[in-house]
């Protein structure tokens, strides 16, 4: 048999493509289909968030927080008041701690929603996609009577929460949540176990427990790696010790431990729990004043901290720097999607294009967080 | 072991070494290490059965006027315990070696701080811009840093809506002025 | 009032003629086939994918996406633009056919919105490429971005792409 001639050859991908989740960009090097090195080119999104946030007030770059994870503005949100109130020390009543659980916690299903569809429709099979954005619709609308706003809430605010439950949003979250655990099974039925996205994923792209915590991933992505570790719980913040939930880590149910299933799989998982963090909080939940009283400008004092929290894509980490004056003196974000992407070099060498995509999306790394 | 017995270890284990430790106004009390010796400060942190702060995780860079920050947040996934580290530089020689043979994270948190702030790793194998394009001029985190006038031909200020279009009931004169 | 389209009896029973002019049935094949390019930049671009979504349907009005600007007619900014990105958009704009329409979605790519105080961030699309309809909104909901797609429409029908043409290429003055 002769030996088959094949050269190398450089292939772009983005920042205009279908599945690279917003503008990411790709240099390949591929022989035929077997990728040989691959240069992300990130900063397409670089919206010098950091910089702006050293011209606006405390209070004022809430919004810009939310910009920096759009798909999970809640949780960014939320980093950023506990980053606030651990420097100022202020208080927070009660009843908005849980108010910003539950909002948290809806905005990371939805988030998750919005992952596992994208996920699902990168690798071919485009009708989930649509059930969950149908899913994600009615968490929209919640949240919206909760704030008024569909994806950046600017909701959760420092010492508090903007405002207090509406009529009836007991009953409706309820009933939702009631319509939605099933659903899940529904899913499961109808992709999870398909078994040709299951050969697309398992066993591809394993990322093992070490190499996962040496490149410094965190969130879904260490967890499906086998790392038991979730801030809510081994670091908790807010309320979050007061209720039950389980942390859901990769098992390697149909590969091995670290691959793009488990990554798939512990998403599905966490909706679950968040949906069961959800009931317990709208069961618990006491009376009482949702905001502390705080001056309008807020002066903390000179010093920093470095607060860390459970966001949807991981460990989400504000570094804050106050010179005692109204802005922050330096502020630096750091995210779960930047190192998942830092990583994309080192274990996408010798795989297949299209198990770059699913390995793309199964890290779930969306753009504003890597660039900011 | 709590942050400021790891820290005391530290210093311990390197005798000689100009370390400051410091504890006021800040939630995790710091050790601030000479530059020349981070590679190998890291590496021990890294190393030490005791220590084990297997994760780097976060890496920032602050602009305070002559001196520039690098900060290092550690972590240990075994022992669960953090540790904070500082290295300050001068402002017009920020040479820093880089950490990234110690955990391999870190090599995009230093060219973040390289493309945003202008902190030179030293041994970075691959120090490029990362959030802005290759012939941006200047580091846009430090505080003097001073916006160009245009972009490759795109402006990068937008008139104020009002001076291009005037109000219906502006009175006359302000109108014949535009 | 000008009817674009008139349904006129043809004397024979159960049959009708329609007159029109030739301008208005390229407006109306156009209008009504607004095929937009997949080109999610930032915030809006998760609304611009709901808008597509089985709620709010975009495909009720002829509008698909498409993700190659070789095959699309329509562009939807969304989202904010850096200036490492805007490059490129041009580049897509150029690639798009004539004739082509643009909507700058949201807050960023009508002025740079929130954004503008940020030092990497474009202040307005229309600083590179022509804009049709600006659609305000931090983001806009689906609801605007259907609104903001009729007005295009709306654009498409007035306009005369016959005469345009002559005008364009001086054939008849």
């Amino acid at each position: 048999m002769t030996e088959f001639i094949t050269e190398e050859m450089t292939l772009n991908m983005g920042p205009q493509h279908p599945s690279t989740h917003g503008v990411l960009r790709f240099q390949l090097t591929s022989d035929g289909e077997v990728i040989h090195s691959v240069k992300p080119d990130v900063g397409y999104l670089h919206r010098s968030i950091e910089k702006i946030a050293e011209k606006v007030t405390y209070h004022g770059f809430m919004p810009y927080t939310d910009r920096v994870d759009y798909v999970a503005a809640m949780n960014s949100n939320f980093a950023w008041a506990l980053t606030v109130e651990k420097l100022g020390g202020y208080q927070v009543p009660e009843r908005a701690e849980y108010l910003r659980v539950i909002a948290a916690e809806l905005n990371r299903i939805s988030s998750h929603l919005i992952m596992l569809g994208v996920m699902a429709m990168d690798i071919g099979a485009v009708t989930p996609f649509p059930y969950f954005l149908r899913e994600r619709e009615t968490i929209n609308d919640l949240l919206e009577e909760l704030c008024g706003a569909r994806l950046t809430y600017n909701y959760i605010r420092i010492g508090g929460v903007s405002s207090d439950l509406p009529d009836g949003f007991r009953d409706r979250a309820l009933r939702f949540l009631d319509h939605f655990e099933p659903i899940i099974d529904e899913f499961n039925r109808l992709i999870t176990y398909n078994e040709i996205f299951v050969n697309r994923l398992a066993n591809i792209v394993i990322i093992p427990r070490e190499q996962a915590i040496a490149w410094a991933l965190v969130g879904p992505n260490l967890r499906a790696s086998g790392v038991k570790w979730d801030l809510r719980k081994d670091e908790p913040y807010s309320i979050y010790p007061q209720v039950e939930f389980d942390i859901p880590v990769g098992k390697g149910e149909v590969g091995t431990v670290g691959d793009c299933f488990d990554r798939f799989i512990v998403r599905v998982d966490e909706m679950r729990e968040s949906s069961k963090i959800i009931r317990q909080c709208l069961d618990k939940m006491p009376e009482g004043e949702i905001q502390s009283k705080l001056p309008r400008q807020l002066k903390p004092p000179k010093g920093e901290v470095y607060v860390r929290s459970e966001s949807a894509r991981g460990e989400m980490g504000y570094y804050l720097v106050s010179n005692g004056g109204l802005n922050p003196e330096r502020v630096k974000i750091r995210t779960g999607s930047f190192s998942a992407m830092a990583i994309m070099e080192e274990v996408s060498k010798g795989i297949m294009i299209a198990d770059m995509v699913a390995l793309i999306s199964s890290l779930d790394v969306i753009a504003p967080e890597i660039d900011r | 072991m709590n942050e400021k017995n790891i820290l005391e270890k530290v210093m311990a284990e390197f005798p000689g070494v100009a370390f400051e430790l410091i504890e006021e106004n800040t939630d995790h009390p710091y050790l601030v290490i000479p530059a020349e010796r981070t590679a190998g400060i890291c590496r021990f942190l890294r190393d030490d059965p005791d220590l084990r702060l297997d994760a780097l995780s976060n890496l920032s860079s602050v602009d305070e006027g002559e001196i520039l920050t690098v900060v290092y947040h550690l972590f240990s996934y075994e022992h669960r315990h953090y540790s904070v580290l500082k290295v300050r530089v001068p402002r017009g020689a920020p040479d820093v070696p880089t950490v990234q043979t110690v955990w391999p994270g870190a090599g995009w948190f230093e060219r973040e701080a390289y493309d945003l702030m202008g902190i030179n790793f030293m041994g970075h194998n691959d120090l490029r811009r990362i959030m802005l394009p290759d012939d941006w001029v200047g580091h846009p985190l430090r505080k003097d840093w001073v916006e160009q006038e245009e972009y490759h031909g795109m402006g990068t200020s937008r008139n104020e809506p009002m001076d291009v279009l005037p109000l219906a009931d502006a009175p006359e004169k302000e109108k014949q002025s535009d | 009032m000008y009817k674009p389209m008139s349904l006129v009896p043809s004397g024979e029973p159960g049959a009708t003629v329609i007159t029109t002019r030739v301008d208005d049935v390229l407006n109306w094949g156009r209008a009504n086939s607004l095929w937009y390019m997949l080109f999610g930049l930032a915030c809006c671009a998760i609304e611009m994918m709901q808008t597509g979504g089985p709620r709010a349907d975009l495909d009720r009005f002829g509008a698909v996406p498409r993700p190659t600007p070789r095959q699309s007619d329509l562009m939807l900014v969304a989202g904010t633009l850096t200036y490492k990105m805007a490059i490129r958009t041009k580049l897509l704009y150029e690639q798009m056919t004539e004739p082509k329409f643009v909507i700058a979605m949201g807050s960023c790519a009508t002025c740079g919105g929130l954004f503008s105080p940020g030092y990497s961030v474009l202040k307005g699309v229309d600083k590179i490429i022509p804009v049709d309809v600006y659609l305000p909104g931090c983001p806009p909901r689906p609801e605007a971005l259907t609104e903001a797609l009729i007005h295009v429409q709306r654009q498409i029908k007035r306009s005369r792409p016959l005469r345009q043409k002559h005008e364009d290429t001086k054939i008849i003055t």
